[in-house]
């Protein structure tokens, strides 16, 4: 009556090994199904359980992990309980697998074109000069143009697109049942992810596989999936066809997901954006004006805290020869002005330049050309007691929350720390602002005590922020600040630094290569690309009337921005 | 346990499915736990150094160490420098569990006092060669440039020099120089021997470790709040450095007792007038030739192994419980 599902897994449970006896669980009574040629997506926030889900299916748990329970089938054969050969058999041939991360997964000594051969001799497709031929065609399948050649390099010299291009003809080298794509593109920029998942999408449905997507991404889940898994503390809690699931969640985790995504909720947030500025523009005129009041300052406080003009930093690199060298222009002859009260977001794929134009504007790096003005006054000038004043002023929210805090200081040490520095009021004083300050980012004062390592990503960038607001600045540098974070850790983070700057007035750069969360947090947007600006105009402008190719093409790669919810 | 929502058009195992809320109660987004109680780096390691049995196996043989070392008397009542060359090779008898030596001497009583002198080299020399390396190193990977390559240089001169053939050209030198040694001046001697040559793998690794550290995102922070230089590198960069030469350090301790006996052995190291293990061990040659009475050699190269095996396991603990991939994140 009706097909075999092409795999089906009841109620698994799976945990870790702590110890001899107790296993810790992380999957509790999953089930889902995928029939041939489908495309089916788990989604969940890390530490769900989804890759531990996909990685049951093949048998490679890292580590400790165990299956402690439930069903894997395929092609209706029980595979949980079979032998290790059955397991090999099904690996490569019948299942697929595309890994994480590209920059990891390949072996740096071998060619890329032997480790493709690798797969088809050890399933047995094809030997010797057949599979060399074979290489080559299962590359170009994968979209790598002059497939001959770069099958003789080694990974170092591919990009991480390329990359994962070559782990994805590898993963279909053996033209499996199932491929198994756990976060293939999380690494990569939005247009490479676009371009590889685009052609992905095409390879499988011509070659009739079934794919089974692991994301945290929802947006990207719905886009690529007929049927979605939505996974929450090890559990399955929502599932069904894709566009219904993210039509009408039902389970209330499910509609946060769908209220945080940023490429679906973007349009709501950026009406709330509208009110956010004007309240901060308030705050901040205010605040300029009392800075006025006090007579030390001169002059007029001008409405654009900072200003950069024409700024310009070229890398020295080593050359191919001994004692030759090349240079390389990271960021090429970039203005811009912050008003005061506003985000500004810069934008840009890796390598754009982005970051050490924010290096640049913190001074901590020295621009080749150009000058930084904060409120006038040309920054690198600056020195001694007027330098602190500077860092007083501008502070930095770094992209890694698990390298931006120092691991062996508590988390009050590491928010007292720049009042200490600039020697801020008494011990007491300073104990009271720190509580003021956890209690602004929405952190109880009970983790003060606390370590960073026994704080989750989005709570040390909470006390990342604390930190960059303990010395009042006007100005606070958010360098890629929420990329690494969860999509609902994300719009929390995003929702607060958008009330700190309605309250505090506080003037945002935010740096991120995510055009989905601009909309929510800016108010102009610079485009960059190879260093140089090219586009630079408001929010609204870029999202809805973009100028240049290179913008259109960053906006058509938002994961999900194609699906309109009518919100 | 299950409950389908919705029309099952879709394929079976496939109908829409909503779990149950009970079934996985929503938590607040990034919930914090308050319950656990607060741990910093050290307290964490110290609490995963508590349950490793490499770690109470080698604490107990360091600490019994430490007990022979503070009071000997405890264990013998014997005069260890007290000799009688009727009694030159005698079996043991009551109150003298392992026989006497060549000389007359007691065994057991030179062996637990020799302890003092073998440990305290080991520890004075592993504590001089920690600050140099530390400071040196430190200096060479925070600061780069010119003092770099110089330190990095003479490091790598030093370290091309073998530890205990240097030291012995050092001592044989100086002590030619200074033909009557006390306890103090000796040791004074050896470890500063030792240390001149010992440094080099210190600084190389904290070098390669600050390195590593100044390049973290809290480094910027800290100048981006106004830090000095200097302030980054004491409050940050050396304190987060510090793990893999403590591991190293720890290990070498028992490196430089080896070598302090392999130096008394050849007659270089403590002068014969003091008690240590490495001057029995040397007087006890003979045994080993002739095969007879080896229990003369056997107690103190037994004393020797296990305390050099106690640091050992100790650093092999210590370097466990602060490695890095095994903390919680």
């Amino acid at each position: 009556m009706t097909e075999t599902p092409l795999l089906e897994i009841k109620d698994l449970h799976a945990g870790f090994r702590s110890d001899r006896k107790t296993v810790v669980p992380a999957v509790e009574g999953a089930s889902l199904t995928v029939y041939s040629g489908q495309t089916v997506a788990i989604v969940g926030e890390s530490g769900s359980g989804k890759s531990t889900v996909a990685h049951a299916i093949i048998d490679l748990l890292p580590g400790r992990g165990v299956v402690t329970g439930g069903q894997i089938m395929f092609e209706g054969h029980e595979i949980t309980q079979a032998d290790k050969d059955v397991i090999l058999a099904l690996r490569g041939s019948s299942i697929g697998l595309v890994p994480q991360d590209p920059m990891s997964n390949l072996n740096p000594l071998w060619k890329v074109g032997s480790q493709i051969k690798e797969a088809l001799v050890a399933n047995g497709v094809a030997k010797g000069k057949e599979a060399n031929a074979r290489v080559v065609e299962l590359l170009e399948e994968a979209g790598l143009p002059d497939a001959e050649r770069r099958a003789l390099q080694y990974p170092h010299e591919f990009s991480g697109g390329m990359r994962q291009r070559a782990l994805i003809a590898m993963g279909l080298a053996a033209r499996p049942k199932l491929l198994i794509a756990d976060e293939p593109t999380s690494a990569l920029d939005v247009t490479v992810q676009k371009q590889i998942l685009d052609h992905l999408d095409k390879l499988t449905d011509h070659l009739g596989v079934a794919v089974l997507f692991i994301t945290h991404d929802l947006g990207l889940a719905a886009e690529r999936a007929d049927h979605l898994v939505v996974m929450y503390k090890g559990a399955v809690v929502e599932s069904g066809p894709a566009f219904d699931v993210l039509k009408s969640p039902q389970h209330p985790y499910t509609e946060r997901l769908v209220a945080s995504a940023p490429s679906l909720a973007s349009r709501r947030l950026t009406s709330a954006r509208a009110k956010v500025r004007e309240q901060a523009i308030e705050a901040a005129t205010e605040m300029a004006e009392e800075l006025k009041a006090e007579e030390e300052h001169v002059g007029e406080v001008p409405p654009d805290v900072i200003v950069a003009e024409e700024l310009t930093k070229v890398f020295t690199l080593r050359g191919a020869r001994p004692g030759s060298s090349i240079d390389f222009t990271a960021v090429d002859d970039v203005s811009f002005r912050l008003r005061r009260g506003t985000t500004t977001a810069v934008v840009g794929e890796s390598g754009s330049g982005k970051s050490t134009l924010a290096r640049m504007v913190l001074n901590l790096l020295e621009p080749t050309s150009g000058r930084v003005l904060f409120d006038d006054v040309d920054v690198r000038t600056l020195k001694g007691k007027k330098l602190l004043n500077l860092r007083r002023q501008m502070q930095p929210v770094f992209q890694n929350p698990y390298a931006s805090l120092d691991p062996l200081y508590s988390i009050y040490q590491s928010i007292e720390e720049p009042l200490h520095t600039h020697e801020v009021g008494t011990r007491k004083e300073r104990v009271a602002k720190v509580r003021d300050l956890l209690d602004k980012v929405s952190l109880p004062a009970s983790v003060m005590q606390r370590f960073p390592a026994e704080l989750s990503g989005g709570q040390r960038q909470r006390v990342a922020i604390a930190r960059a607001l303990a010395l009042d600045p006007e100005v606070v540098i958010c360098d890629e600040a929420v990329s690494a974070l969860d999509v609902l850790v994300q719009a929390q983070i995003l929702t607060l630094l958008n009330d700190l700057q309605a309250e505090l007035g506080l003037s945002y750069l935010f740096i991120t290569h995510d055009l989905a969360v601009v909309r929510q947090i800016a108010d102009d947007v610079l485009v960059m690309q190879d260093g140089k600006v090219v586009e630079a105009a408001s929010v609204t402008q870029v999202f809805d009337d973009p100028r240049e190719d290179y913008t259109k093409k960053l906006l058509d790669a938002i994961p999900g921005g194609s699906i309109q919810l009518g919100v | 346990m299950s409950e389908f929502v919705g029309p099952s058009r879709a394929r079976p195992g496939q109908e829409r499915f909503v779990a149950p809320l009970e079934e996985t109660p929503l938590q607040a987004v990034d919930a914090i736990d308050v319950d656990d109680v607060p741990e910093s780096q050290w307290r964490e390691a110290w609490k995963r150094l508590r349950v490793a049995p490499l770690f109470w196996v080698s604490g107990a043989m360091i600490l019994l160490l430490a007990v022979v070392i503070a009071f000997p008397g405890l264990f013998t009542d014997v005069d260890p420098n007290y000799k009688q060359l009727s009694e030159s090779f005698k079996p043991p008898r009551e109150g003298h569990p392992f026989g006497f030596t060549q000389q007359g001497g007691d065994v057991w009583a030179r062996t637990l006092y020799g302890a003092r002198a073998s440990v305290t080299v080991g520890v004075l020399t592993t504590v001089l060669v920690a600050v140099v390396g530390i400071v040196t190193g430190a200096i060479a990977g925070f600061y780069g440039g010119f003092l770099d390559s110089v330190i990095s240089r003479l490091s790598d001169i030093f370290l091309s020099i073998p530890l205990l053939l240097a030291a012995i050209v050092v001592i044989s030198v100086v002590n030619n120089l200074l033909p009557d040694r006390g306890f103090w001046v000796a040791v004074t001697v050896v470890v500063l021997a030792l240390g001149l040559f010992a440094w080099p793998q210190i600084t190389r690794q904290m070098r390669g470790a600050v390195l590593e550290v100044k390049n973290l995102e809290f480094v910027d922070a800290a100048t981006a709040i106004g830090a000095t230089r200097f302030k980054n590198l004491v409050r940050h960069i050396v304190p987060n450095a510090l793990a893999p030469v403590i591991v190293t350090s720890t290990i070498s301790l028992g490196i430089f007792i080896v070598a302090e006996s392999a130096l008394s052995f050849l007659g270089l190291g403590l002068p014969t007038n003091v008690v240590s293990w490495g001057n029995d061990l040397s007087d006890a040659q003979n045994t080993v030739r002739s095969g007879q009475h080896l229990v003369v050699m056997w107690v103190p190269a037994t004393a020797l192994a296990m305390t050099v095996l106690g640091f050992i396991l100790l650093g092999e603990a210590v370097r466990e419980a602060l490695d890095p991939k095994a903390r919680k994140s």
